[in-house]
């Protein structure tokens, strides 16, 4: 499955479109990294557990877009774009969409 | 008397912690960017330069979460009160998207160039009462890879 955020594949041609796909994923703050994050607020510094499930969160959201337009018959994403939103206090959500479609 | 004493010290470990780690990374992303400085990025949608034959091209995504130190958090609310510009949240978002965009350039480092780089911000802690002054940021774009 390739994967773009630019309107086509570089360098390829679109030979159909199916429509947009998406997955997201909600996160929430997890009691033992927040330990550390609050040892890390009076430091300051990079929050390595957070960071960690950030990238977590997005590869899984990406596994459920790829998932999706593999089910349509796409062998692309094209227009791939993040959003995040905080779904309530404490959590976040991470969307990814794009448009699936197939590349020659 | 044992608050103030503890508020004290919370200040100068925020103060010499912070500084000496804001310091160092500061000095890391300035070495690795120049490391990468001959990887060109775009926010735009197309290649650069003359050559634009495309072999091989992928999402690429960098993401990182920091946090400010006590002594800032501080400074800011005091900041607050006066308004005016927070700088010692400006280098909080500065350090953090420009870390965000490096581990991006280097999932990828045989790639040509990153084009359509797009930088999304966000925070775990939005909108609760004891907001703790952190950061994440993802950057994502699409490597790619140049005939020779």
């Amino acid at each position: 499955m390739q994967l773009s955020n630019t309107e086509g594949i570089p360098g390829k041609e679109i030979t159909a479109f199916y429509g947009v796909v998406s997955g997201s994923t909600v996160r929430a703050k997890h009691a033992g990294r927040d330990l550390m994050a609050s040892l890390k607020n009076i430091f300051g510094g990079e929050l390595k557990g957070y960071t960690e499930l950030l990238s977590e969160s997005r590869d899984e959201a990406i596994r459920r877009m790829t998932e999706q337009a593999r089910q349509l018959g796409a062998n692309a994403v094209v227009n791939v774009r993040f959003s995040t939103s905080s779904v309530a206090a404490g959590a976040a959500e991470i969307y990814v969409y794009g448009t699936a479609v197939t590349v020659e | 008397m044992d608050q103030l004493i503890i508020f004290a010290l919370l200040l100068s470990l925020g103060y010499f912690f912070g500084r000496s780690a804001e310091k160092r990374h500061y000095a890391s992303i300035q070495q690795r960017e120049q490391d990468f400085i001959n990887m060109p990025t775009t926010a735009g949608k197309y290649v650069l330069g003359e050559n634009t034959t495309v072999t091989k091209s992928h999402l690429v995504t960098g993401s990182v979460v920091i946090s400010v130190d006590y002594f800032k958090r501080i400074l800011a609310s005091l900041r607050s009160f006066f308004g005016g510009n927070v700088r010692s949240y400006e280098t909080l978002v500065d350090r953090a998207r420009r870390e965000a965009v490096l581990r991006m350039k280097e999932s990828c480092p045989d790639a040509d160039q990153i084009i359509n780089i797009r930088l999304e911000t966000s925070s775990i802690y939005k909108g609760q009462g004891k907001q703790i002054g952190s950061v994440e940021v993802l950057a994502y774009g699409t490597a790619v890879y140049l005939a020779p």
